[in-house]
């Protein structure tokens, strides 16, 4: 069980993480250094791409939550591209979807941050 | 009559023990293990889904609550009745949180986010801490 973490600069300020894999108490400190590393250099429009994740547990919502509370603080944003029921399923539940902007694809992810 | 008991009234079609580390690379062991367990009854493939997070986070649960180094042993107990599976997840910790409410998470409130995860997904949740540890019992049923 792994989580790859890809970043990666798109338009303007924004970045985009890609994930691949599962996200869970194990695997989640990966994630957070990533996007701890980001918000650190002062990019906080950011696109978190879950699309290819199977699994993600509350340590992982955690980390997202405390990635967007951090970008916030500087008017910034993150949003989600989720296709996964499943994923979807658990933000719905949680009541996330209220938080966080989740997004079918990249480019409407992407285009919701400016 | 608490979930625990009622379980213990009716035969069980087979129990499935295991015992973890309280470590954190150890928790996908426990779901992949409990989800196995669930794919001998009816239960959907997002019933399943269901199953394997609860019990992850009643173990990531166990793990946090102890430091989030080493929890020592977790034993998780699986009773697969005809539509139902009872799964007991115990610790040797003293008093995990099991409050969370929907309202918390929105102010950002996380370290509860799990418990409530557990309540949400599964259809019973028992739970009782002592000085011998924490003991978690859940059941789901499957859908008929």
């Amino acid at each position: 069980m792994d989580i790859k973490v890809n970043v990666r600069e798109s338009e303007g300020d924004a970045y985009v993480v890609d994930l691949t894999g599962e996200i869970d108490v194990y695997t989640s400190p990966k994630v957070k250094d990533a996007i701890t590393e980001l918000i650190d250099k002062e990019h906080y429009n950011l696109v978190i791409n879950l699309e290819k994740v199977r699994y993600i547990d509350s340590t992982g919502l955690g980390v997202l939550i405390g990635g967007l509370k951090r970008v916030r603080e500087h008017g910034g944003s993150v949003n989600l591209v989720c296709t996964n029921p499943q994923i979807k399923k658990i933000f719905d539940i949680t009541g996330l979807v209220k938080i966080f902007g989740i997004f079918d694809d990249e480019q409407s992810a992407m285009k919701a941050l400016v | 009559m608490t979930p625990a008991a009622q379980s213990a009234e009716r035969t069980s079609h087979g129990t499935v023990e295991l015992k973890i580390p309280g470590r954190a690379e150890w928790v996908a062991v426990a779901r992949l293990a409990v989800a196995a367990v669930a794919s001998r009854l009816r239960f959907s493939v997002d019933e399943i889904d269901d199953i394997k997070l609860a019990i992850a986070e009643a173990c990531t649960n166990s793990i946090q609550s102890a430091g989030g180094v080493d929890a020592g042993v977790i034993e998780i107990i699986c009773d697969a009745f005809e539509n139902e599976l009872c799964v007991v997840v115990r610790d040797h910790s003293r008093g995990h949180q099991l409050g969370a409410k929907v309202g918390s998470l929105a102010e950002g409130r996380t370290e509860e986010l799990g418990v409530f995860l557990i309540r949400a997904l599964m259809d019973t949740v028992e739970y009782t801490s002592d000085a011998r540890g924490t003991e978690l019992i859940m059941t789901k049923r499957v859908t008929p």
